[in-house]
């Protein structure tokens, strides 16, 4: 009975070690990384040893509420610094762990047939849109970015009863492409989606909104701290830099 | 097709279903058969899901239930983790969120039967579990299937108790419709199509399956 155990054992480790199960970092990701992080995800799950990246999309806000009831992450990704700093001020993880990794930019899309005149009018045009998807500014980041827009250009008030508020970025990004608004105001990151690229694109002067800082947190009751750090590591490292630049994403600047 | 979001749901479906089975039969044979004054007070409390929003639900499931929370913390004594953002606070969640769509079938098919012929067994010596098993469930079959049916049904296709209580965890929490959700996010039209479909067949055929079960009699 021992023998076998021990046969049994022995043959699990030897199992173990030829096909070693990749680490699991699991990511509560703000909606601007849904392309960008899919391809680290590649990325990482080539390497050697290999790493598993199982992220959620949504807003940091929301993301925030659920890390405050302790949801089982190992990296939290927020496209606003505030919110990881809020968890360390409140005594979730360590500012040790806390990072900033990119700049986000914001654009307005409008469909490919649009009759809105962004290239001629600037964020202006949009004072002739029925419907303006943006995301909620009371829990989404860009919601509040896409405000600061709207405000600096005069426009707050003539075009808030025709706001469609989304969950986040990326739902206002989908509300715009499937046509149910006739603009968004988005972030740059999710333009790059072959979806997206067949509609019209105007990079909103970063002057215009406060500056969208994302950072992102090591969350303290991680099961896989290495991985969480090794991931980290590869978002701030030369190629993950590059690549968060490729998806439209401005450098930290820290 | 996110086959893993579909084995988190036939899962969560399937155990809730079954929780369903373990509560939600005594307590509609109670409701069935009770003649106490505050059984409207039970059957209100069973079909308060119907009428609440799902939100509503997951809001109090969440306050109730945080790490910080007394029933937090016993939770995590004992089991050793949280019970929001796990697939045992979700499953939780969908069983109270679907006692009605048990419960009300069972009931009402428990309802149904002759009192005369329980009150039979009972003078001929049956025990409660015997009279329920001899001669309610043998009369009751299709609307107790019928219940079960669409306690599955309804859980499979839940939402929002799911998204606000798992908080969309792939693997854990995620089931097919949060995918769904996900997917439309993702701009990925041709997976949240292929899962809607799928959805939209399983949906027709369980309905079908219940009325052919309403339908149905069995002989006296």
């Amino acid at each position: 009975m021992r023998a076998a155990l021990a046969l049994a054992l022995a043959a699990g480790l030897l199992g173990a070690g030829q096909a070693r199960p990749p680490a699991v970092v699991r990511v509560a990701a703000a909606a601007d990384l849904k392309f960008a992080l899919d391809e680290i995800a590649v990325r990482l799950s080539r390497r050697d040893p290999p790493i598993r990246v199982d992220a959620t999309y949504g807003s940091s806000g929301s993301m925030h509420a659920q890390l405050r009831q302790r949801a089982p992450f190992d990296v939290y990704l927020s496209a606003d610094i505030g919110y990881p700093r809020d968890l360390v001020a409140r005594g979730i993880g360590s500012s040790r762990d806390l990072f900033t990794y990119a700049t986000g930019r914001l654009v307005v899309w409008v469909p490919a047939g649009s009759t809105l005149p962004i290239e001629r009018d600037g964020v202006r045009a949009l004072e002739g849109a029925r419907r303006i998807a943006i995301a909620n500014p009371r829990h989404a980041p860009y919601g509040r970015a896409a405000e600061a827009v709207l405000r600096s250009a005069g426009l707050w008030a003539h075009v808030r009863p025709r706001l469609v508020m989304a969950e986040n970025v990326a739902q206002a990004a989908q509300f715009g492409q499937s046509g149910a608004a006739d603009a968004a105001i988005i972030a740059r990151s999710l333009a790059v989606n072959p979806a997206l690229r067949a509609g019209r694109l105007l990079d909103v002067d970063p002057g215009t909104h406060p500056p969208v800082i994302q950072g992102g947190l090591i969350l303290p009751w991680t099961g896989s701290r290495a991985a969480a750090e090794t991931f980290r590591d590869y978002l701030l490292s030369a190629e993950g830099r590059d690549l968060l630049a490729e998806y439209g994403f401005g450098p930290a600047g820290d | 097709m996110d086959w893993i979001a579909v084995g988190v749901t036939l899962k969560l479906a399937a155990l809730t279903t079954a929780a369903l089975a373990a509560i939600g039969l005594p307590l509609a044979y109670w409701l069935a058969t009770t003649r106490r004054a505050w059984r409207p007070l039970v059957d209100a409390a069973v079909a308060v899901p119907l009428l609440l929003p799902p939100t509503v639900l997951g809001f109090y499931l969440l306050m109730s239930t945080g790490p910080d929370t007394l029933a937090g913390r016993v939770y995590a004594r004992v089991a050793g983790g949280t019970l929001p953002f796990s697939f045992a606070g979700v499953w939780l969640a969908s069983v109270l969120y679907n006692l009605p769509f048990a419960v009300r079938p069972f009931a009402a098919g428990f309802a149904a039967i002759d009192r005369r012929l329980l009150e039979a067994a009972r003078c001929l010596g049956a025990s409660p579990v015997r009279t329920f098993a001899t001669v309610v469930l043998p009369l009751s079959w299709p609307a107790v299937l019928a219940g079960l049916v669409l306690a599955f049904a309804h859980t499979v296709g839940e939402f929002g108790v799911v998204l606000m209580v798992g908080g969309n965890i792939p693997g854990v929490t995620r089931t097919i419709a949060l995918a769904i959700y996900d997917d439309v996010q993702a701009l990925d039209y041709g997976a949240a199509h292929e899962a809607s479909a799928l959805l939209l067949v399983f949906a027709v055929c369980v309905l079908a399956l219940t009325y052919t079960l309403q339908r149905r009699t069995p002989a006296v």
